[in-house]
């Protein structure tokens, strides 16, 4: 089941939120920015100001963008299919994500991918979506 | 202390319909709360603690439903977890009566997505933009089908877990819902029937899905004494439990449910084991939501849900664990798409020995009705009651 382009809906106004704006600025020059603690050293997600395992400060880092599935589900009643998943940041965290470019069918759990930044309609912000490796 | 025992469920009452365009929300309500009230023998004025959830209309918790039934209560409470809100409420509310806080509790479900046009697992919902998790997972396209999607494809990764196994929990539903009248889907389907049903989101077919229905139900809680004064078979409430499950800042395993946490306080509480358990009430807006429920109650081992449910074991009559004999959320109703309440009826019917005669238990003293709220896939609440005949 091939990958079709679907448009991407987006709702809010992440320029106005300071907590999480370098990640949608990091999006849009194609940087998978994330959170790491700088106390327990650990890399979260969705990324927030004060760490979900100990309350420390954290700082943004660039990730690598390499991941592995974690999981997936084809929506094949969607016009277009889409595949939603988890993928495993070589980082650390598993975050929610949607395939693209692959033939949905061939995705293995355990599969290396690689992100891919994909803006958003109504020329919103750019997204992290997961490809082959 | 221990609150075992300090309420009883004296009324419950489950409304007939499956489709109300010509009913408001408010009014499916307060008709849930007459039948139950009815039920149990008593009348609207005895009613002083009221306990709703998010389904319940107007914008402040119980305020709109409190002023539209004229109730005059002297405790309320809106916790908000989706469709396990109501075993919560069971909770809540023997809390407050255990605490003299009220000594009647009223607690309604109601609503009308299928009048209202809702295809409930398949299009996303946008939800609160302040929510902070939304502008991460909204794009992403996360319906619910697919949010239990993707439960049930880990499961199958880590365990081994097959469509056919899952297929045995819808094809028991429908042995039992062949005998409620009022259910949506009474054909009995078998385990080819179910893999053979369009994919919804894989890799979950059609007929893993609960139906989408209008409706609702009620529940009347109250001090033993006073339940000892009505006519009504006793059913005590001996265990409650409530946990939260979610993605906890990216340490994600979809493999299990919050009942693994909601479940053994409600055990302790009870002082009983599952298979002491005669009857089971399990949450069903998807087969694989039973499958992980059963495991995380501790029915059998983890990763053993896939053999625990297969060859009719969960069918009345022919099984060790009859579950969901109303036809559950998979084929009777699942009212404003939460399906916590009904499961709290069915358990309670099962031990007043009225339920079906079909499906009836015989001697079922000792009962479980668990529930979950949310997606197994972000997510959500679980909560488990525990209920025994006296």
């Amino acid at each position: 089941m091939a990958y079709v382009a679907r448009k991407i809906p987006f709702v809010g106004t992440p320029e106005t939120n300071p907590e999480t704006k370098p990640f949608f600025e990091g999006a849009a020059a194609g940087k998978l920015m994330v959170r790491r603690c700088t106390s327990c050293k650990k890399v979260h997600h969705y990324p927030r100001e004060l760490c979900p395992f100990c309350f420390s400060d954290c700082a943004w880092e660039q990730a690598s963008g390499k991941a592995k599935i974690y999981t997936i589900s084809i929506m094949e009643r969607a016009n277009p299919p889409y595949a939603i998943g988890y993928v495993t940041l070589a980082e650390g965290p598993s975050v929610l994500t949607n395939f693209v470019d692959c033939d949905f069918k061939a995705l293995k759990i355990g599969q290396d991918v690689t992100v891919k930044f994909i803006q958003t309609e109504g020329e919103g912000p750019s997204l992290p979506f997961f490809t082959p490796a | 202390m221990s609150l075992r025992g300090a309420a009883y469920i004296a009324g419950a009452w489950e409304h007939p319909t499956r489709k109300a365009p010509d009913k408001s929300i408010a009014l499916l309500h307060a008709e849930c709360a007459r039948g139950a009230l009815a039920d149990a023998g008593l009348t609207k004025d005895d009613v002083d603690g009221y306990f709703c959830a998010g389904d319940a209309p107007g914008g402040l918790g119980p305020l709109s439903m409190v002023d539209y039934m004229n109730l005059k209560c002297r405790h309320v409470d809106s916790t908000d977890v989706g469709g396990s809100s109501y075993q919560v409420a069971v909770g809540h509310a023997m809390e407050a009566i255990a605490a003299g806080r009220c000594s009647v509790a009223l607690i309604t479900l109601s609503g009308r997505p299928r009048s209202e046009g809702q295809a409930t697992g398949t299009a996303p919902r946008p939800g609160n933009p302040a929510a902070p998790e939304m502008q991460f997972e909204f794009p992403y396209g996360p319906a619910t089908a697919n949010l239990y999607g993707m439960c049930a494809q880990r499961h199958m990764y880590e365990y081994g877990t097959t469509s056919e196994q899952l297929a045995w929990i819808k094809v028991a539903a429908s042995h039992h819902a062949q005998y409620n009248e009022h259910a949506m889907l009474r054909n009995v389907v078998t385990v080819e029937d179910v893999v053979s049903s369009p994919i919804v989101s894989t890799p979950l077919h059609r007929l893993d899905c609960c139906v989408i229905s209008d409706g609702g139900g009620a529940l009347i809680l109250t001090r033993p004494e006073i339940a000892k004064s009505l006519k009504r078979p006793l059913v005590k409430v001996i265990g409650v439990g409530e946990s939260p499950k979610h993605q906890a800042g990216g340490e994600i395993d979809l493999t299990f449910t919050a009942a693994r946490w909601s479940g053994p306080p409600a055990w302790e509480m009870a002082g009983i084991k599952p298979s002491d358990i005669k009857y089971a009430s399990i949450y069903d807006s998807f087969t694989i939501t039973v499958l992980m429920q059963l495991e995380d109650l501790g029915f059998c081992e983890k990763g053993q849900g896939g053999k625990f449910v297969s060859d009719g074991n969960l069918i009345s009559g022919v099984g060790k664990l009859p579950f969901n004999t109303d036809g559950g959320g998979l084929c009777s109703n699942h009212p404003a798409n939460r399906g916590g309440i009904t499961k709290i009826i069915e358990a309670v019917r099962q031990l007043r020995g009225e339920a079906h005669p079909k499906v009836q238990v015989p001697n079922c003293d000792l009962a479980i009705a668990h529930g979950t709220g949310g997606a197994l896939g972000t997510r959500h609440c679980g909560s488990t009651v525990i209920l025994e005949r006296e």
